[in-house]
């Protein structure tokens, strides 16, 4: 099950208020997404946990419903 | 040994391949035929830098593919480890091997040619 781009902008938006969110549909299938997220959530925090912070505001949904979300992450500089 | 650290054999699986072997990529297919483009992109990557990787097919075995999410706590394949710790999946690997880092890194733990 593919997730429409404002819904996966809703959901990331939950996760990070303060973000800077730009999403590209990489195949135009609902299914292929690219995310970049700058967030001071992110600050100091090394790549694979700033990972794991959007993997858990996505509740589960990454690897299920989302096949597949490239990752694109930053805090503000 | 009473011991046992997790009560997850497929934890233990995995805890002892990593520790067993420097370079570990767990990926669908085999590193001579992946089966999802994220993990050939790896492999790709790791070929091309010449380190010496052993990969590890989750398609083989379904507690194996839900054990790799829950002992990194990332929920999708490839996941590429060194000297036993969780280094990214398919993102962070091409991020890394893009600026550079990854051949640095690499090569700091001599797992490159010189």
């Amino acid at each position: 099950m593919p997730i429409a781009q404002p819904d996966l902008e809703a959901i990331l938006r939950e996760g990070f208020p303060d973000a800077e969110i730009r999403i590209e549909d990489l195949a135009g299938d609902g299914d292929h997404y690219k995310a970049r997220i700058v967030s001071k959530a992110f600050a100091g925090l090394p790549r694979v946990r700033q990972h794991q912070l959007v993997y858990a505001a996505l509740k589960g949904r990454m690897g299920g419903e989302l096949h597949a979300l490239a990752l694109e992450t930053a805090a503000p500089t | 040994m009473t011991d046992t650290a997790t009560a997850n054999p497929v934890h233990d699986f995995i805890a002892n391949t990593v520790a067993e072997h420097p370079v570990v990529l767990f990926m669908k297919g085999v590193p001579e035929q992946p089966q999802c483009g994220f993990s050939a992109q790896v492999v790709q990557i790791l070929d091309h830098l010449g380190a010496d990787f052993v990969g590890v097919n989750v398609l083989q075995s379904d507690p194996l593919r839900e054990g790799i999410k829950s002992y990194s706590d990332w929920p999708t394949i490839p996941q590429l480890y060194v000297k036993g710790e969780f280094v990214g999946g398919c993102d962070i690997v091409r991020e890394m091997f893009q600026s550079g880092e990854l051949k640095t890194f690499l090569a700091e733990q001599g797992l490159l040619e010189a």
